[in-house]
């Protein structure tokens, strides 16, 4: 089962992770990405590409599944004004053991920074600045890269 | 033909709107040519498109490289390297 969102609303993740885990399947890791506080952000916006952020997602959650044979993968994103401390993003990968649900939320995540079209835009006080991508992200999203299967 | 370009974050607020339809000319083969084209109308759009290495692009809300082709498409979306997570 896949769920893919983009939302305007503050996440419940204490709700997505009881419907999450309602699946039943004996296991499931979460990922949550939160607004942090720890460097004077008032607000952070996020901005997005509607449509194409939807494909995104669609195939991070789809590529997700098929690896690892996940029994859900859910991936809910928030766009808009947040203030520190609220979440931004909420993974879930559900299986029936701990490796690949383990596994398979690191990869939605790490694919998730470098292909889906958000962009963060940092306000302090009355200073805006958009986040530059970090080279760090795109070698995290680059260890899931698979070798290509031998031609048979 | 005409081409509906969208631009985001501060791509969008150098060139001072979200999006445009425009009319590129036929030596416009590539991402990169509409950017050139682009660029040759000053102001914020020379802005955006001084750092080509800093930009990113979308072809029918499928992401390119910028030497691309645009033939047929009916959207090309222009932006930074994405930010989410």
């Amino acid at each position: 089962m896949k769920r893919v969102a983009v939302t305007i609303e503050p996440l419940e993740i204490a709700a997505l992770t009881t419907e999450t885990l309602a699946a039943g399947a004996g296991a499931m890791a979460t990922f949550v990405g939160s607004v942090r506080s720890d460097d004077g952000v008032t607000t952070l916006e996020l901005e997005h590409y509607p449509g194409a952020t939807d494909r995104a997602l669609e195939a991070v959650a789809d590529q997700a599944i098929a690896r690892w044979d996940l029994a859900s993968a859910t991936i809910v994103h928030r766009v808009g004004p947040m203030m520190p401390g609220e979440p931004v993003v909420f993974v879930a990968a559900v299986a029936p053991h701990r490796q690949p649900a383990l596994d398979a939320c690191a990869f939605m995540i790490d694919r998730l920074k470098t292909d889906a079209p958000f962009w963060k835009l940092e306000r302090r006080g009355a200073d805006a600045r958009w986040v530059e991508a970090r080279g760090s992200d795109e070698a995290a999203a680059a260890r899931w890269h698979q070798p290509p299967l031998p031609e048979s | 033909m005409a081409l509906d370009l969208l631009y985001f974050a501060w791509v969008r607020e150098a060139i001072g709107c979200d999006g445009e339809r425009v009319e590129p000319p036929a030596e416009a083969r590539t991402v990169a040519d509409l950017m050139d084209w682009l660029e040759t109308r000053g102001g914020g759009y020379a802005r955006a498109f001084a750092d080509r290495a800093r930009l990113r692009a979308a072809v029918d809300e499928r992401f390119v490289l910028l030497d691309a082709g645009i033939a047929g498409a009916r959207e090309v979306a222009i932006f930074p390297p994405v930010t989410g997570g």
